[in-house]
């Protein structure tokens, strides 16, 4: 900002009048922008250059991919596994089952009160996350939960006796599924109105059976947003973090969890250590979104 | 020829009952605190406890603070990127997304590395500090959904002929973006507010590792040591979320039908 614009000697005065004001208005232009970007700059970029500048930094500062090489020990490799797993099956459960119940109601001729009810609760449902929904599992699933006693009573046996456990793979992922699958016919109904009527109508002309119809029109214009979509799902259950936290408290090893110990009382007893764990999730969340996104563009060039 | 609809039927049923039995299970299982009866002891407790008050309150007023702050940010942004800026404004999308892309405790951790205490910027070093810290944290997981919702919103309205008419009677810059741009999408403004309410009135991870005293931290906290009372929480919270969507799809429906 310093360096002003000094117009070269050789240039007469009434030649750089027109060039400066039209530089100080191009200033002005960006001046505009600013505060966003100091903001997104401060608040944004710079706390997650700061954890990935020291994810490759040792306790003096200086290079090393040391901690990066050290993420490969048994707790931590654990905790990422389970939750790669955890956040893959709920993005695929629900990204299914979201599919399912989307199509039913933009393809299945049922009265429009249940497409726009669906969308409503859908809308209320995929905010529904965090602390509160632990709760309501609890109640539901949980060791005295609503449907594990009707379950105890109708069937005569306990599942919490034959290993199921809210606290478990498949107690967590049932949990997720309650914001993955809204979420999934949030982002999947736009795409499937955007099939068009006149491509199922001249299949069936022509003789195509409603598989064929699936597998060689819908399917090909349909995947972009079907695989997008279920990488944004699965971005979003592996940061999350609070649903965890208050069914299990510390004690599930997932990989925000052990973050969010490492943050509160350094468990690894390595602050850099910490930086690269945070940074393994940066490159995980990062790649699934920008994959998400690239493939949005693809859907856009058939479904406008 | 009609198709059968039985499918269809059976899909949204079987997708009703899961997410119906489990508000169902918490309604039934807040109403169990008395023995032998249901009642609304409960969310008597709850609704008397002053931590629930406090807390509550906190949260509000964070909230509130949050929608303020990315009002302010996003809607002169979003204008002058449309009006005058069209070439930054992949970047500018790009970076109102990266909150999708770094999670929240990702993001807190750079914060506690930045703006600890005995840092340049020691914002966690007093209470106003933590608590500005913890605004910008929430206007930054809220600017995806604000963005969009104003940026939708002013692409409605002919932003450029409003400028240049208001600028030939002489109005300045902010007369232009407060009485002019601000009311014509208000609808739009309103219904990301009530997104980022949503957003941030239970959020807990920010706040409970920037340890400050707000909702999510309380319910979980709650959660640990209570049987009845979180299930009735989990009912009182459902029910914000439900009022915050509303109201947005409300405003979100006002503003399409008026810019057909």
């Amino acid at each position: 900002m310093s360096s002003p614009v000094i117009p070269a000697p050789v240039i007469s005065a009434t030649a750089t009048k027109p060039q400066r004001s039209a530089l100080f208005r191009l200033n002005w232009a960006w001046l505009g922008v600013v505060p966003f970007f100091i903001f997104a700059f401060m608040f944004l970029i710079l706390p997650t250059m700061t954890l990935v500048i020291g994810a490759f930094q040792d306790r003096e500062g200086a290079f090393t991919f040391d901690n990066i090489a050290r993420l490969n020990q048994p707790l931590i490799w654990a905790s990422y596994k389970i939750s790669l797993q955890i956040s893959a099956a709920s993005a695929i459960l629900g990204g299914i089952i979201g599919f399912f119940l989307s199509q039913a109601v933009v393809g299945g001729g049922l009265p429009g009160w249940v497409r726009s009810s669906l969308m409503t609760f859908s809308g209320v449902a995929s905010n529904f996350a965090g602390v509160p929904l632990a709760f309501a599992f609890i109640a539901t699933i949980g060791f005295n939960g609503l449907v594990t006693v009707a379950f105890t009573k109708a069937f005569g046996f306990n599942p919490y006796r034959s290993g199921f456990s809210l606290l478990s793979f498949w107690g967590l992922t049932a949990t997720y599924c309650y914001f993955q699958i809204p979420l999934m016919v949030l982002i999947l109904t736009p795409a499937l109105d955007g099939l068009k009527k006149e491509w199922r109508e001249a299949s069936s002309i022509l003789g195509a059976s409603s598989w064929q119809y699936w597998r060689h029109i819908a399917f090909p214009v349909l995947w972009p947003s079907l695989l997008g979509a279920t990488l944004l799902l699965f971005a979003n259950s592996f940061g999350a973090i609070a649903t965890a936290y208050a069914l299990t408290g510390s004690s599930f090893n997932i990989v925000t969890i052990l973050l969010y110990a490492q943050i509160q009382g350094d468990v690894l007893h390595d602050q850099n250590l910490g930086y690269a764990l945070a940074l393994g999730m940066i490159v995980i969340t990062g790649l699934s979104n920008f994959t998400y996104i690239w493939l949005r563009g693809r859907a856009e060039r058939w479904i406008k | 020829m009609r198709k059968s609809t039985f499918g269809p039927w059976l899909t949204v049923i079987i997708g009703s009952a899961y997410f119906l039995i489990p508000l169902l299970a918490t309604f039934e299982f807040s109403l169990r605190l008395k023995r032998d009866e249901y009642s609304f002891e409960a969310y008597r407790i709850v609704l008397a406890d002053s931590r629930f008050q406090q807390s509550f309150f906190y949260s509000v007023t964070l909230a509130l603070a949050t929608i303020v702050v990315s009002v302010l940010l996003v809607v002169p942004t979003a204008y002058w990127v449309q009006l005058k800026l069209p070439r930054v404004r992949p970047l500018v999308e790009f970076i109102t997304l990266l909150p999708l892309v770094i999670p929240a405790i990702v993001l807190v951790f750079g914060y506690l590395r930045l703006y600890n205490s005995s840092s340049i910027i020691p914002l966690t070093g007093s209470t106003l500090g933590t608590d500005l810290l913890l605004t910008f944290g929430y206007v930054s997981l809220a600017l995806p959904y604000m963005f969009r919702a104003v940026d939708t919103g002013l692409r409605a309205i002919n932003i450029r002929t409003l400028t240049e008419a208001a600028e030939s009677l002489g109005a300045s810059r902010s007369t232009i973006l407060f009485k002019i741009i601000f009311p014509n999408i208000r609808a739009s403004v309103l219904s990301g507010a009530f997104l980022t309410f949503a957003i941030v009135i239970g959020e807990f991870t920010l706040a409970s590792l920037l340890n400050r005293p707000a909702f999510g931290p309380y319910l979980q906290n709650i959660g640990a040591n209570r049987a009845y009372e979180p299930a009735a929480l989990a009912i009182i919270a459902f029910g914000i979320t439900w009022a915050c969507m509303g109201l947005m799809q409300l405003f979100g429906g006002q503003r399409q039908s008026t810019s057909r």
